[in-house]
């Protein structure tokens, strides 16, 4: 069986991220990692492995579209114990759309072609929820629309048997059990289980982990169907937002506290 | 003017259709920027009703796609069914957007709605206008510390609009009903749902559409009384942190954060709430800010507008008798 699990390099949310003069995020002059959610993904993956059968016989690649720093992300996700990975690395890439990124993800996983409906090699297609810079929760759904797959999304509790996936998804208004068979595209939520820390073992069991860099060619995806300028949204726009104003913190003395709080919230006509 | 398309949000009850406060919210927006139609996917039966419902705020049309074929299948076929729609549309003078509840289903049905008409994806919007050069929409990203103005430039814009980011503007509608046949490929038919257990009703607004939110976190200590007392007295909704969540203490739910609810109402209160960024995703587009806790230094107290430093076991029922008294 093979897994593949796409991880984003996103930059550090306690860092200061900002947009820059063309309006895209910087991913490049600010501190980067895994994506948080996306280390969830990784450890349903090796559990998924671990519980098989035959362990060796399930590998689990990781597959990441981005910048050259990109590969820190990719080597984290070999560091928890993934086997190999996949970076699509191109400089025309920058600045995608949610549409193009699915486009080379989808291609990306293609390359290796197959035998099944969606010409790709892999049984399973793992994310994490949302990435924790763009977080639009749309990869999972977009690339099993364009790989013609099931979509086994937002996963808290995943079971598998044989080719049989069975989840249970806590969505808007309900809780559903959903089940679909491989191929399929999963995405798992924080509630899925924590993920492992990286061993020192698998730190050093990581550096020799092989990691195949990619370009746009390599997947057949033509430059001028992704980036920035062939986006099909385009930002106008960026502001940052003024600090919020220094609101007025009283500390409470025998009920001072609420009784000032419920004059606020009464000239506010909360009351 | 062009046709824009809402998607009713809602909720099939056995008693008829509970229709949430977005629809009405996002057909207010499609007001601004073509002419309002709504889609009904739902048993056909209660077509007529939600047109009642929906014609009270502009829609002029509602397309009723029956899913007694399809709600056995999460989003893919709901997706399918609007591209129909769409493209079928689109011959008789054409969509100026399609609007879709921010949901978790709402995205991943937008997300491939974009992909099979062509166009571009815009998700979370917390406002739309009227441009130049079509629809331009405002997102509050980055747990809201920057704020940006993005438009579709191809296809059929596809946005999706978080709860909570218009207020419902009753207007004049026709509310005709034009039901639409669809055909759900087998593709779509993939991932089956084969058991679902529906949210327990609380009596309380739900989370995401409530104009006041009261949370709580591990401040509480697992007692929640306080909280949900001070939120009755208030008519709000009940929240949580994180921590709160996987001590047990609350369903998931009722989480408020990046990995959980993302909420806007015009006032949050956060009593017992460190203020973690994962927490501040959720809720910092909140209007007004007010919260209490013990600690003094603790980062929430950045974000108010109001805030009392002390222990929430004593000011909460303080405040909630308040209230009370002064509601009468
Ligand atoms: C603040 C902000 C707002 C944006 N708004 C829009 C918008 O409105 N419309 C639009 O089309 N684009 C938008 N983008 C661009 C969009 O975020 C990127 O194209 C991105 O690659 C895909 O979306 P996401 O990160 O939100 O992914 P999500 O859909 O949130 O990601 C879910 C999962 O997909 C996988 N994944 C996502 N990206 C990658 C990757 N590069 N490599 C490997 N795996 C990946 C991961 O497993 C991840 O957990 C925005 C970006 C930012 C930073
Ligand atoms: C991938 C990831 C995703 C996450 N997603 C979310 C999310 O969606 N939502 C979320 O909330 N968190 C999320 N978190 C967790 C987040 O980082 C914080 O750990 C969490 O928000 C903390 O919850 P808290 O504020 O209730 O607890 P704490 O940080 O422990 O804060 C408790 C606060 O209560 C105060 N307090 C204690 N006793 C009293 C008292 N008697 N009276 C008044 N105040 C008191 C303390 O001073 C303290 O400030 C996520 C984390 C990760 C890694």
């Amino acid at each position: 069986m093979k897994i593949a699990v796409c991880v984003k390099y996103v930059p550090d949310a306690t860092g200061n991220r900002h947009f820059q003069h063309d309006k895209t995020v910087d991913r490049v002059g600010v501190d980067g990692l895994l994506s948080e959610l996306d280390e969830y993904a990784v450890e349903q993956a090796l559990q998924i492995k671990e519980k098989a059968g035959s362990p060796d016989d399930v590998e689990v690649t990781v597959l990441c579209v981005g910048p050259e720093q990109a590969v820190d992300a990719v080597r984290k996700a070999l560091q928890m114990g993934a086997d190999d990975g996949v970076h699509v690395q191109d400089d025309a890439i920058a600045g995608s759309d949610a549409i193009a990124t699915s486009l080379v993800l989808a291609k990306a996983m293609q390359r290796g072609g197959g035998a099944d409906g969606a010409g790709m090699p892999y049984d399973l297609v793992m994310c994490g929820m949302a990435s924790t810079d763009g977080a639009m929760s749309v990869m999972p759904a977009m690339l099993a629309q364009r790989l013609s797959l099931p979509q086994l999304t937002l996963a808290s509790k995943i079971e598998t048997q044989g080719a049989k996936v069975r989840i249970q998804r806590d969505g808007d208004d309900a809780t559903q059990v959903v089940v679909g068979e491989m191929p399929l595209v999963l995405s798992v939520t924080d509630q899925s289980g924590e993920p492992r820390y990286p061993s020192f073992k698998g730190i050093m069991a990581a550096k020799k982990k092989p990691v195949k860099i990619l370009t746009l060619s390599d997947i057949g995806v033509d430059a001028g169907d992704v980036g920035l300028s062939a986006a099909w949204t385009v930002v106008e726009e960026t502001t940052a937002r003024p600090p919020r104003e220094a609101g007025e913190i009283v500390k409470d003395e025998e009920g001072s506290g609420a009784r000032a709080l419920a004059d606020f919230l009464a000239t506010q006509k909360f009351i | 003017m062009s046709e824009i398309l809402v998607v009713v949000d809602h909720v099939d009850l056995p008693e008829g259709v509970a229709i949430k406060k977005s629809t009405y919210e996002m057909l207010t927006l499609a007001a601004r920027i073509g002419v309002p139609s709504a889609v009904f996917i739902g048993p056909k039966a209660k077509g007529a009703g939600v047109a009642e419902a929906v014609k009270r705020y502009g829609a002029q049309r509602l397309y009723v796609v029956d899913d007694e074929d399809l709600k056995s299948y999460p989003v893919a076929p709901k997706a399918e069914a609007l591209q129909q729609l769409v493209e079928k549309t689109s011959q008789s003078g054409g969509v100026g957007a399609v609007l879709i509840t921010s949901s978790a289903e709402g995205k991943e049905v937008a997300g491939r709605l974009a992909i099979t008409t062509g166009s571009g994806l815009i998700t979370d919007a917390i406002d739309i206008e009227a441009g130049d050069d079509g629809p331009l929409t405002t997102q509050s990203v980055f747990a809201g510390s920057y704020t940006v103005k993005a438009r579709v430039t191809r296809g059929t814009p596809i946005i999706t609009v978080k709860p909570n980011s218009a207020v419902p503007v009753e207007a004049d509608g026709a509310g005709q009903v034009d039901e639409v046949a669809v055909t759900v490929s087998e593709a779509a038919r993939g991932a089956r749902i084969v058991a679902s257990q529906p949210r327990a009703v609380t009596g309380r607004p739900e989370l995401t559409e409530a104009a006041i939110v009261v949370s709580g976190g591990r401040g509480t200590g697992g007692d929640f009384d306080p909280v949900e007392d001070l939120a009755d007295a208030l008519g709000a909704a009940v929240g949580a942190s994180r921590a709160a969540v996987d001590s047990g203490w609350k369903p998931h739910s009722y989480q408020i954060g990046q990995t959980g609810k993302n909420v806007g109402p015009q006032l949050y209160f956060a009593s017992g709430i460190s203020g973690a960024i994962q927490h501040r995703a959720g809720m910092q587009t909140s209007k007004t800010i007010v919260a209490v806790n013990k600690d003094e230094e603790a980062p929430i107290f950045e974000l108010v507008d109001f805030g009392v430093v002390g222990d929430l076991h004593t000011v909460l029922p303080a405040v909630t008798e308040e209230v009370r008294r002064r509601k009468g």
